[in-house]
């Protein structure tokens, strides 16, 4: 017979090992998965988990490629923890991203062939801007009218999606482009571009903003009144009321802090790695930090080699892909099962399992 | 943005591209007398090189039903024209942008010799990666940035259109068509002008409505936009998108209403709603060039055919079809292939009622390859 028992207090031991645990079951479920597809399962999981780092071919070109990765993961999952651990959910942080991109890259074409150092600093505080304005939405309606900040924000991304499309298809549309849609490539702009600061390293201002926020999110959580405040309206709401936390200026924080943190990660991207805006300029980074964020607990260090790993089964996966011919629904079933054997390993910290007889109460 | 097909760099089609053709050659000759040298010096036969790695890379899945599957159907059969000889790796639903420029990397860096990129959209991301491994040859589709390692290639699909649009204009009875559009570029433009003008001519009385949807493969928009076109009357419905699954909306909707396939011939919606098909074959194309990359002849080229070279395939005309209209449409068909009729031939006015080519004048490919203008008798405007 077996029983669930709730834990007296949640398992310290079982918060720090659920991670690794995930990890682990999943390389043995995604193994048993790529075997079925005729695949050795061995080879897959190091190609995903090993090549991409060590991979005498690759790995010079891959491991930076991770921090290209992580960098916009890390820094939009860091905004979005905040919100999650006061209970305040922002879904939205794609379309936030897509706002910063285009406030961004807009104030940059609008400048266009001007050459001067503080366009890029006004880039991203347009970035930010952009992005937490859209936030500022779903945070202004909540507190206004009471309405669901999930829903706002999730149907928000698709409106950001149609601006998109509308912005590569006109205002921001590249004249010299041949009619084709599109903006001007950012990086032929040099005072526009978020280069490589170090070559080789795939470093670039994002990755830079992406480890600065891991601090100051540390800092916030642990040394200021704010940080204790998000924590407190999480776990206990009526104290946190009884405090004098006021929930309605907690909602517009979270949120506005997520968004201008999601907006300048668009920013950086539009500014670096993809170079222009497109009409599928953004990849999901705002919902692929969601999970980043809970599978680094909502700690700020958890969230950095969270995004971390979560970019090495990416780049790991692409590998998988044509160099095994494994298909891409499979990369993504073993991506999702992460994010499911750490939802489910957290069930460990409160309940314990217990084999035996059933005792009599 | 993805895939169309595009404008060409000035220059003759299907011509090798003049510069670099020469570079091209001593360095693949270079490295061909190097292999040989090397296998001479280890007493090996020359002939037994280990297999050719040839890489896909498609904007989409492998299996929708349309463009990124008959990519990889026609790298298959590459693949089994060459049996051992070459390795065949592939990878799908490759975002466009610095995703693309990743994967194409990491290709690159595993050996692969030949790179097959599949969407327009991975345009940029192929320049960029083609010019750090000059010594990998790139082939990508729907292009117009040639250089000397990368070449473009793609199909007439408009030709198709003048074929589905003359039996569009005679199916409708409603008198309207619809037209399902992805982006406003040249390729897509090009196919509402072919299809409207070969429609009024077999009913002068026929109107196009035209969505934009502004996506390639999104299964659910393509539904929409075909139930929105049903709802407005319109019974016969073209598709310039990937999937199949405007034929199946149209199935599941019980209304009289014909479509064709796109991309792949789509059979299994026949006989009805799908009339007939264009299909992308770019199997011969493959086999062709990845033949070029083994004997050492690969140059940069920039290729656009049709029918008349196999890339366009037209399917088989539906039963649905009167025997007459099936007829026009073979000899319409077959009028194209012999290159007595243009599908864009004058007296044609622009949109605006202005002039655009006089009676019996031809359209060139330049002024086809960066069209932007609807033609007479198309209302609407082209999202800009």
């Amino acid at each position: 017979m077996i029983r669930l028992e709730k834990r007296p207090q949640p398992s310290r031991f079982w918060t720090a090992a659920t991670p690794v645990v995930a990890v682990l079951a999943t390389m043995v479920a995604g193994g048993i998965l790529f075997a079925a597809l005729g695949k050795d399962p061995f080879v897959a999981i190091r190609t995903i988990f090993w090549d991409p780092l060590f991979n005498e071919q690759f790995a010079a070109f891959s491991r930076p490629q991770l921090l290209v990765k992580a960098g916009p993961l890390i820094l939009i999952a860091i905004g979005l923890s905040l919100g999650f651990r006061a209970g305040i959910w922002n879904i939205g942080a794609e379309g936030q991203y897509i706002m910063g991109a285009i406030c961004g890259a807009g104030v940059a074409l609008a400048f266009y062939p001007l050459q001067a150092w503080w366009l890029f600093p006004m880039m991203v505080m347009a970035g930010a801007l952009g992005g937490w304005a859209w936030a500022m939405i779903p945070a202004i309606l909540r507190t206004r009218f009471n309405t669901n900040e999930i829903l706002v924000s999730l149907l928000l991304v698709y409106v950001a999606e149609n601006i998109l499309a509308s912005m590569s298809l006109g205002l921001l549309r590249n004249p010299q482009g041949s009619g084709f849609p599109g903006s001007r490539n950012l990086q032929q702009y040099p005072s526009a571009a978020n280069p490589e600061l170090i070559a080789g390293t795939g470093m670039h201002w994002g990755i830079v903003a992406a480890f600065i926020a891991v601090i100051f999110a540390y800092v916030l959580l642990s040394r200021h009144i704010m940080g204790f405040n998000i924590q407190l309206a999480g776990q206990a709401p009526r104290a946190a009321r009884f405090a004098g936390v006021s929930p309605a200026r907690l909602v517009i924080f979270c949120l506005g802090l997520s968004g201008a943190l999601a907006g300048m990660a668009g920013l950086f991207e539009v500014a670096g790695p993809a170079g222009q805006i497109t009409i599928d300029f953004n990849v999901g980074y705002g919902f692929t930090a969601i999970i980043v964020a809970f599978l680094g607990r909502l700690q700020p260090i958890g969230i950095l080699l969270a995004g971390l790993l979560m970019a090495l089964t990416y780049i790991g996966g692409e590998l998988s892909q044509f160099m095994l011919g494994l298909p891409a629904a499979a990369i993504q079933a073993f991506q999702g099962m992460l994010l499911f054997f750490l939802l489910a390993g957290d069930f460990l910290i409160n309940y314990r399992i217990r084999v035996g007889r059933t005792a009599v109460v | 943005m993805p895939r169309p097909e595009a404008r060409f760099q000035p220059g003759p089609m299907g011509r090798p591209a003049k510069q670099g053709v020469s570079t091209v050659k001593r360095r693949t000759l270079l490295a061909t007398g190097a292999a040989a040298a090397t296998a001479a010096a280890f007493g090996l036969p020359v002939s037994a090189q280990s297999p050719t790695k040839v890489g896909f890379i498609y904007v989409g899945p492998r299996n929708d039903g349309g463009w990124s599957q008959h990519h990889h159907e026609s790298a298959m059969k590459m693949a089994a024209h060459f049996g051992g000889a070459v390795e065949l790796v592939e990878q799908e639903s490759v975002p466009e942008g610095a995703d693309a420029e990743r994967v194409m990397t990491q290709m690159a860096l595993s050996g692969v010799e030949l790179i097959f990129t599949t969407s327009f959209g991975f345009m940029d991301a192929t320049s960029n990666v083609a010019a750090k491994f000059p010594n990998v040859k790139f082939e990508h589709a729907t292009g117009y940035k040639p250089a000397a390692n990368v070449s473009t290639y793609s199909a007439r699909f408009y030709e198709g259109r003048a074929i589905m649009g003359h039996i569009a204009g005679k199916m409708t009875k409603t008198n309207k068509i619809g037209y399902i559009a992805s982006y406003p570029i040249p390729e897509v433009i090009r196919g509402i002008n072919s299809s409207f003008i070969h429609a009024k001519k077999a009913n002068p009385d026929v109107e196009i409505s035209v969505i934009w949807i502004f996506t390639w493969f999104d299964p659910a928009k393509e539904s929409d936009a075909t139930r929105a076109l049903i709802d407005q009357g319109v019974d016969v419905i073209l598709a310039h998108t990937d999937s199949t699954s405007p034929l199946a909306t149209m199935r599941d909707s019980g209304a009289e209403v014909y479509g064709f396939g796109q991309a792949a011939d789509m059979a299994e919606f026949g006989p009805k709603p799908r009339l007939s098909s264009i299909i992308d074959n770019w199997a011969p194309y493959y086999i062709d060039r990845v033949q070029a990359v083994k004997d050492g002849s690969w140059t940069s080229v920039q290729t656009w055919h049709g029918i008349k070279d196999g890339m366009v395939g037209i399917g088989d005309f539906s039963e649905e079809i009167p025997a007459d209209v099936r007829a026009e449409a073979e000899a319409l068909k077959q009028s194209i292939i012999d290159g007595s009729y243009h599908p864009f031939t004058g007296p044609l006015n622009k949109q605006d009622g202005s002039a655009w080519l006089a009676d019996g004048e031809v359209a060139d490919d330049g002024a086809l390859l960066g069209l932007n203008f609807y033609v007479e008798g198309i209302s609407g405007d082209i999202p800009s």
